[in-house]
This record gives structure tokens, sequence and C-alpha cells, in this order.
């Protein structure tokens, strides 16, 4: 029994519901947001260090011991994902205080903020999979909200494809953790864990794992699924759409990563060699899409798809080194394509379109927004003293490791053309002629910048500190490759 | 288009009420029995959007003036307080507790703190049935 790990779950929650009685007062309202974001972030630092120094910590809800009740379990990957998605959620909260206007707040924007983070909060927490159906949902309701925030025309088209899309993953779900109690009998990761290594993931159990696989794909926008994405990600607001590109994607990768570390490991033969050629072909695919688009919203978000591939890299390659570098660079990965997405939004802000080819020179009006917008894609990328770097060393290390070296090639290729496709948006955007002197009315980025500058010096922390940090990671990496300890922890309270 | 809605209205009045009583029973039974705030939720938006149909938007407005959007709200925070009372009192959280007590006229009577949760969902599924009815419906 430990009640420390519900609270990163109800925090949000308790927020997001005050807010509701707030929706008329514009000041209550942004104070109450900013103290529940503070308050949460904090709250998900403290318990990320308890887990830390202090081992796995269990919550069997309403003493309903496991694995019959529901368990919420922190364990090092949870908490450090926590702490982030708090982070990418409390700087595009900074940031919406600029970006989304009265009208809109009246639409109860800030409450579907902060439920969207409890759905991401809980399905990092929870230790049982139709528990992660149910934050899924609640996920997800806040962000068919979030996605029509405006209502601008390409918003409802694109949401109508999204919601689709999710309705019929969230059937895929449920059916697979139908068939996944009707094999195994429990719904428990832990017991999982425990069932699925004695029946050794023969038959059925494969099935299930793939129909798993197909789910969290759909939601993690995995080749050939991730058509929905670029359109969806780019439709909203500049806050919002870097709250979907932080998090919402993050957690069906997190979700593929639990279920294919813990539970379905023990065929990895059949099912981990298939995530590599899947990562693979999600890598090429994302970054071409990112190298032909010449809107910034529809590069960033096929940016995302192709980070995608590198953490699914790693899990498919399924050693502890490339397991504890699909983590970091998962963790760099919500920091800076939050950054890169708010970022995007000021650059269309300032530019007035999104189009690269409309834009230009805008670095001599907007210096800092210029300097910050190169040190976000240069840490996307990997360059050393930033973020990226660190991750796709270990994920490289991992790979080569392993013997894999033609997914390691492709992933340089990648990487370059990821370069490319970033550097663009700075060479059409940035350089060259001034094209909006023409335009009287520029928008202003007062307000903009700092939430972002705070990622990106995030971001520079992860890379320069990565003595202090790895360490996190890497025992977060040990507990999904042997998940004695999780086990133990679960079924012996 | 004025239209003649006296039978409707006339029975209306009468199925309103037995809907009503018939939610509270639902609720109440959902302890032990099928039932429970969600289905008896439903059961009084019926009632309410009965109302509403056989009469028109202004006079339920009237005798009903309340925020709907609020009362979900206010379900959904008395649920999460329900949940937060186990942390509280050093329980796991969502833990409940029952026990008897003597009534007078009823006797000996169950009590549970689920049932409080439950009014939390039985607010929430009315305060959210209600909002999404009337938004369709004031559009026109």
């Amino acid at each position: 029994m430990n009640n420390l790990v519900i609270w990163p779950i109800i925090i949000p929650l308790l927020t997001g519901i005050s807010l509701i009685f707030l929706q008329k007062n514009r000041v209550a309202q942004k104070s109450v947001a900013v103290m529940g974001s503070l308050i949460s972030l904090f709250y998900a630092l403290f318990l990320a260090y308890q887990v830390k120094t202090g081992g796995i910590l269990v919550l069997q809800a309403s003493a309903w011991q496991a694995p019959f009740g529901i368990s919420l379990v922190a364990d090092v990957l949870a908490t450090l994902l926590v702490v982030t998605a708090n982070v990418v959620a409390t700087a595009c909260l900074y940031y919406s205080f600029k970006v989304i206007d009265r009208k809109q707040e009246q639409f109860y924007y800030y409450p579907f903020l902060f439920f969207l983070l409890t759905g991401v909060s809980g399905a990092f927490l929870t230790g049982d999979i139709f528990n992660l159906f149910v934050f899924f949902e609640v996920m997800l309701m806040s962000s068919y909200a979030l996605i029509v925030f405006g209502g601008t025309k390409p918003q409802l088209r694109e949401s109508v494809k999204y919601i689709a899309i999710n309705v019929l993953s969230s059937a895929l779900f449920v059916m697979a953790v139908g068939y996944l109690y009707s094999v195994v009998g429990t719904l428990n990761m832990a017991d999982l864990a425990v069932k699925i290594k004695e029946a050794n993931q023969v038959g059925l159990l494969n099935t299930v794992a793939m129909l798993f696989f197909i789910v969290f794909a759909l939601k993690a926008a995995l080749f050939p699924l991730f058509f929905w994405l670029p359109g969806s990600y780019s439709a909203p607001p500049a806050p919002i759409a870097a709250l979907f590109g932080g998090l919402l994607t993050k957690v069906g990768i997190y979700s593929l990563i639990r279920v294919f570390t813990m539970i379905f490991a023990y065929n990895t033969g059949y099912t981990h060699t298939f995530l590599i050629w899947v990562a693979g072909l999600t890598m090429v695919f994302g970054v071409i899409g990112a190298v032909a688009s010449m809107d910034v919203r529809k590069i960033l978000a096929y940016n995302i798809v192709s980070a995608v591939g590198f953490m699914i890299m790693g899990l498919g390659v399924f050693t502890t080194v490339s397991i504890a570098g699909a983590i970091y660079y998962m963790i760099h990965d919500m920091i800076i394509k939050a950054a890169l997405f708010l970022l995007g939004g000021a650059v269309i802000t300032v530019a007035g379109t999104a189009n690269l080819n409309k834009m230009g020179g805008l670095i001599k009006n907007h210096p800092t927004l210029g300097w910050l917008f190169f040190t976000a894609a240069v840490a996307l990328v990997g360059i050393p003293p930033l973020s990226g770097f660190t991750g796709k060393l270990l994920l490289i290390q991992g790979a080569l490791g392993a013997g894999q070296y033609w997914i390691t090639g492709i992933s340089l290729t990648v990487s370059l053309l990821i370069l490319f496709s970033v550097m663009k948006i700075f060479l059409y955007g940035f350089w060259g002629e001034a094209k909006t002197s023409l335009q009287v009315k520029q928008g202003s980025t007062k307000g903009l910048l700092w939430p972002t500058a705070l990622l990106i010096a995030i971001s520079l922390f992860l890379g320069l500190g990565t003595e202090f940090f790895y360490p996190y990671v890497e025992t977060a990496a040990q507990q999904l490759t042997d998940p004695s300890d999780y086990i133990n922890s679960v079924l012996k309270e | 288009m004025k239209t003649n809605n006296l039978i409707l209205q006339t029975i209306t009045k009468f199925v309103a009420f037995i809907l009503l009583a018939y939610s509270i029973y639902l609720f109440l039974a959902g302890h032990h029995k099928p039932g429970g705030g969600f289905i008896a939720g439903l059961m009084t938006s019926g009632a309410l959007v009965l109302l509403y149909l056989a009469f028109d938007l202004k006079t339920i407005n009237r005798a009903l003036p309340y925020n709907f959007r609020n009362l979900a709200g206010i379900g959904v925070l008395t649920a999460v307080l329900t949940g937060v009372g186990g942390p509280v009192l050093d329980y796991p959280f969502l833990t409940h507790s029952f026990g008897y007590v003597n009534l007078p006229l009823l006797g000996e009577t169950e009590w549970a703190t689920a049932v409080i949760f439950d009014l939390g969902v039985y607010m929430t599924v009315i305060g959210i049935t209600l909002t999404i009815i009337l938004a369709i419906g004031e559009d026109s």
C-alpha cells in the first residue's frame, strides 16, 4: 500500500475539475492552472526521486490485492515519463496564455488540458492492461475536445479522421484485452509477465501480441499506420499540437515498450524482428514526408513519425543498452518535439503563413526566435552537447552490439535527412530575403519564447548532464529487461 | 409551427414522476443488485429530456435554473473526493467502507461510502447528458 503513486493522477484531475467552476473568471482560471501545474510537476519530481532511491512503489487501489484489483505501479520508467509529461504540459500551458484567446478559454480549454495530463500520467503509472485502456480513453476524450479548439475548417476535417481512427483502435484495444484475458486469465501486467513466461508465449499469444502491436502502433503512428498523424497534428493551434506531439504518440510508444519488454518478450525472433522492420520503414517514410513537405507544421509532424521509428528500433533490438537508448531518446523527443512545435507556432505567428515558400529573413527581426529554433533543430538531430546525442549514441551502440548493422545504417542516414528537413525551415524561414516586411501586420513573439527556452534549457541539461541523468534511465531499462523486481513488488505485497 | 401537445403534456406530468422515482430506486439498488449511479443518471436525464420535449426549453429552464455543466463538475469532484478519502485516512486510494445503522422506520440499514461515489457518477451522467442534449436542442 502506497498512496504516493496516485497523486500524479489526482493533482491534475482535481485542478481540471476546479477549473470547470472558474470558467468565467480568467484571472482565477490562470492562477489555479499555474498552481496546479507547478504542484503536479514538483510532486512528479519528488516521486521520481523516491522511486529511484527507495525502489518500485505499488498501490493496490481500493485495497484489492493483485492480481485481482487494479495495481498502480511507479517504476523508474513510469516516473521519468510522468516528470517529462508534466514539464511539457507546463510549458504548453504558459505558451497557451498568450495564444488561446478569451473566447476559447470559455470553452473549458484549461480543464481539458489538465484532463489530458491526467490520462497521460495515469497511462504511465497503471499496472493493469485494462486500466491502461481506461486512461487511454481519458486522454483521448480530452484530445478530441482539444483538437477542434478554434473550430477552423481544417481542424474539423482532421478531427473527424482523428476520432474515427482512434475509435477504431480503441475497439481493437478492447478486443485484444478480451482475447488476452480469455487466454491467460489475468490483466495485471506483473501477473501477465509471470504467466506468459510459463506458457512460453506460443500460438494464440503471438496473435494477441500482434493485435496489441496494431493497437499501439496506431496510437504511436508506426508504419504503415501513421497516415492520420501529419494531418491531425498540423491542424490545431501550436500549444495543442505541441501537447499532442510531445505526449500522445509517446503514450503509444510507452505502451509498446512496456508490453514488448515485460510481457511479450519470449518469442523475440518473431515479434522483435518484426519491430525492427517496422522501425526502419517508419523512419524512412517519416523522413521522406518531412523532406518533401514545405509546410512548417507538416515537416514537424512528419518528424514525429520518423522519431517514433528510432524508439521502436531500440525496442526491437532488445538489449538493455538499446532500451535505455529508446527511453533516453523518448524523453528527449517529448521535450524537443514540444519545443519545436511551440517554436513552429511562433514562426507562423510572426510570418503570417505556414508555407516556407512565402517566408524568409525572419532572423533580422526575430533573432532570439531564430537561434532558439536552430538550437532545437540541432538538438533534434543529435549534435553532441544537446540531448538527442546521448539517446542516439545508446541506440546505435545497442544495435551494433546486437549485430543489427543495416538498421544502424538506415538510422544514421535518416538522421542526416532529418537534419536537412529541419534546416530547411531554418534556411527558407530565417535566412534569405525578408518577405514579410511587405506585410504591415506582423505577429509578435512576446510571451511565446520563454516557455520554449525553458524546454530547450532542459534539453541542454539532458545532454550536458548525462552523467547525472543516465543512471535513472539505466535503472529503468534494467527494470524492463529483468522484470523480476517489478513482479515481486506488485505480487508480493 | 405550433402543435397541440395536450396528450404528451398530460402524460408527461405523470410519467416523469414515475421515471424519477424509478431512477432513485435503481440508484439505491445498484449497491447489491443491477442498477447504480450511471443507469440511474441516464434514467433521470431521460425524465428531464421528456419534460423538455413536452414543454419547451424556456419553461423548463425557469423550473430548473441550473448550469448542468457545473453539475457534471460537482459530480466528478464528489467521486474523486470519495476516492481521496482513502489516502487521507491512510487507506489505499478508493478504499470503501460500510456498516449498519438502525434508522427509525427503516430498521437496520446498510451504509456504504461507495454510495457517495455513485452519487458523483449520477450527477456527472445527468450533467453531461443534458449538456449534450441541450447544446443540440438550443442550436436551432
